[in-house]
């Protein structure tokens, strides 16, 4: 079994986002970049299903800063091939383009399955899986939260609202857009990613001339600006606490 | 290209998804604009009972047991050669868990730009919300046809209902002999846990739990208030409480009088699930945290340092 994980790194929305001068696309010098957490559950299912069966897992990310950490953690948690995508990503990259600069590269892989993250949340033109799908002429499932393969098919738990899930059967070659793995991603010490960058190898592979179409054009970006906002109840905790008690006294619930 | 907007019906059970009916209400605003009408388009399912108060011209519905039940590739498939034979201005659906994919894999196939996340379009410009509903962006609606995938927050479902039945129009079945995905069936949430959606006082916590143990500090609140913990998605993918108290786009919509968002974001999968909420009291040491638009009131502390204390000040209220 041959797993392609392609990942994403995106804003860390714990950081302050700012928005640059040109006034459409933020600031890339104050944004910190992590792993998009749907993609680090798509490592996590894919590891799980090595460990089950055997089999390959092979991790692709483009080069944003802080790739080579995320790559190396994934070889740690067991991922065994680790794939830098580089290219001028600076002027900006959007899902289609990323999906096309995948597509050879996973087609020569030639994976039985295909795990992404299901959503990124700085994403504006689609789900990366559908569209790599979709150029690799395999069929998509997202809002996968467990997958289990019968020989050249697998069967899919797919998440709908209200804690409902279909089953859903799928031949493979498949992209499976992955919302959660079927247990919480590992945790790696940092001890154990230094050891494996001592011994695993980061390949790269251009993504050559990126194609931007398929995505509508930004023209102003700005935090948004709300009609209402909440009435701020300051002081200490204690002083918060009893203010809280009297809104909610006051609304009859105590 | 003609001028008419289509609709994609998402529906579950029976029951029409309410963003489709937004969806609906900003293809009727649209259809103002290009002049063309608003045509629904339903896979499967009783089509008489489910286009009942679709606000559309036309309901375009298509029958094969093939669509009884949802997968994105006879979805993709059939939607594929409605839009090739009808040609419409723009295709809207909801960003969920069945549109967002339908749209990714319709833009791949035919070339059509995507607009996802979309609040709204109005006067040939959208908007639409990202990084967790922290930015929100702008520009032009693309003068080609064009997909959107809608998010809540430009209209209401109510603009979306119409009255009266739109005429529903059988389409012929296109070729679905290349569908590679089937549904199996579905499986029921878990039983025996407490139903969140008919709370009254609900204690939601987020990523500022921090760690499972801290969990007890929240039901420990709960208990005192006489409600009930739920929770956004890291703390139910970590494995802390069960799938049952998920409150987002795969979980639950509540609708509590009271809903505590203990270290809680905001982003858009947890928010638009708790708006039917009577007040929102927001917990969050981040001051720019989008759950502060949508709440009441808020303060600016940690979650872990309030909970015990607020514990102790409802126990002491209650005379305990």
């Amino acid at each position: 079994m041959k797993i392609v994980v392609p990942v994403q790194l995106v804003p860390d929305l714990v950081e302050e986002l700012v928005v640059d001068k040109s006034g459409k696309a933020l600031d890339l010098d104050t944004v910190r970049w992590i792993i998009s957490e749907p993609d680090d559950h798509a490592i996590e299912q894919a590891i799980l299903m090595k460990e089950k069966s055997g089999g390959e897992v092979i991790i692709l990310a483009p080069d944003f800063e802080g790739v080579d950490d995320v790559l190396f953690a994934a070889a740690a948690k067991g991922a065994d091939r680790l794939v830098k995508i580089t290219g001028d990503f600076e002027s900006g990259l959007n899902a289609h383009a990323l999906a096309r600069a995948l597509q050879p590269l996973v087609k020569d892989m030639n994976p039985d399955l295909v795990l992404t993250g299901v959503q990124t949340h700085n994403g504006l033109d689609g789900p990366i899986g559908a569209l790599l799908a979709e150029y690799l002429q395999m069929p998509y499932i997202g809002y996968v939260s467990g997958v289990s393969v019968q020989g050249n098919k697998a069967l899919i738990s797919k998440d709908y609202p209200g804690g409902l899930k279909a089953e859903m059967e799928v031949s493979l070659p498949a992209v499976l857009g992955v919302s959660s793995a079927e247990s919480a991603p590992r945790y790696v010490p940092i001890s154990k990613i230094r050891m494996v960058m001592k011994t695993s190898k980061v390949e790269e592979q251009d993504a050559g001339d990126l194609d931007l179409s398929g995505a509508a054009v930004v023209t102003r970006m700005s935090p948004p600006e709300s009609a209402e906002r909440a009435t701020m109840i300051t002081g200490k905790v204690d002083d918060v606490a009893a203010k809280i008690v009297a809104i909610i006294q006051e609304q009859g619930l105590l | 290209m003609n001028q008419d907007i289509f609709v994609l019906v998402e529906h579950l059970r029976g029951q029409v998804a309410d963003i489709t009916y937004v969806a609906l209400a900003q293809a009727q605003s649209l259809a103002v604009e290009t002049g063309g009408k608003v045509i629904a388009v339903l896979f499967g399912g009783n089509a008489v009972e489910l286009s009942k108060n679709l606000a559309a011209d036309m309901v375009l519905h298509v029958e094969s047991p093939v669509l009884a039940e949802y997968t994105c590739d006879a979805y993709a498939s059939a939607l594929t050669g409605l839009i090739k034979e009808k040609s419409p201005r723009a295709v809207l659906m909801g960003d969920t868990t069945m549109g967002a994919e339908v749209a990714g894999v319709l833009s791949a196939r035919l070339g059509m730009p995507l607009i996802s996340n979309c609040v709204s379009i109005k006067g040939g410009k959208f908007s639409a919300k990202i990084c967790g509903g922290k930015m929100m962006v702008e520009g032009e609606l693309p003068a080609e046809p064009v997909l959107v995938a809608m998010v809540p927050g430009g209209f209401r479902v109510e603009q979306g209902q119409a009255a009266k039945a739109p005429e529903i129009k059988t389409s012929p079945v296109p070729d679905l002999s290349g569908v590679r995905v089937a549904f199996k069936q579905y499986v029921e949430p878990e039983g025996g846990d407490i139903d969140i959606t008919t709370q009254k006082i609900l204690v939601g916590v987020g990523r500022g739990l921090q760690n499972g143990d801290n969990l007890e500090l929240a039901e420990e609140l709960a208990e005192a208030l006489g409600g009930a913990v739920c929770a956004s998605r890291p703390v139910v993918d970590q494995g802390w409480l069960p799938t049952t108290r998920l409150v987002g786009k795969s979980g639950k919509a509540i609708k509590p009088k009271l809903y505590l968002a203990l270290g809680i974001s905001g982003a858009p999968e947890h928010t638009e699930t708790i708006t039917g909420s009577e007040m929102i009291i927001a917990v969050n040491t981040d001051p720019a945290a989008p759950i502060f638009d949508l709440a009441k009131y808020g303060a600016e502390v940690d979650m872990l340092d309030l909970m015990p204390a607020l514990s102790e000040a409802v126990r002491k209220a209650k005379g305990g």
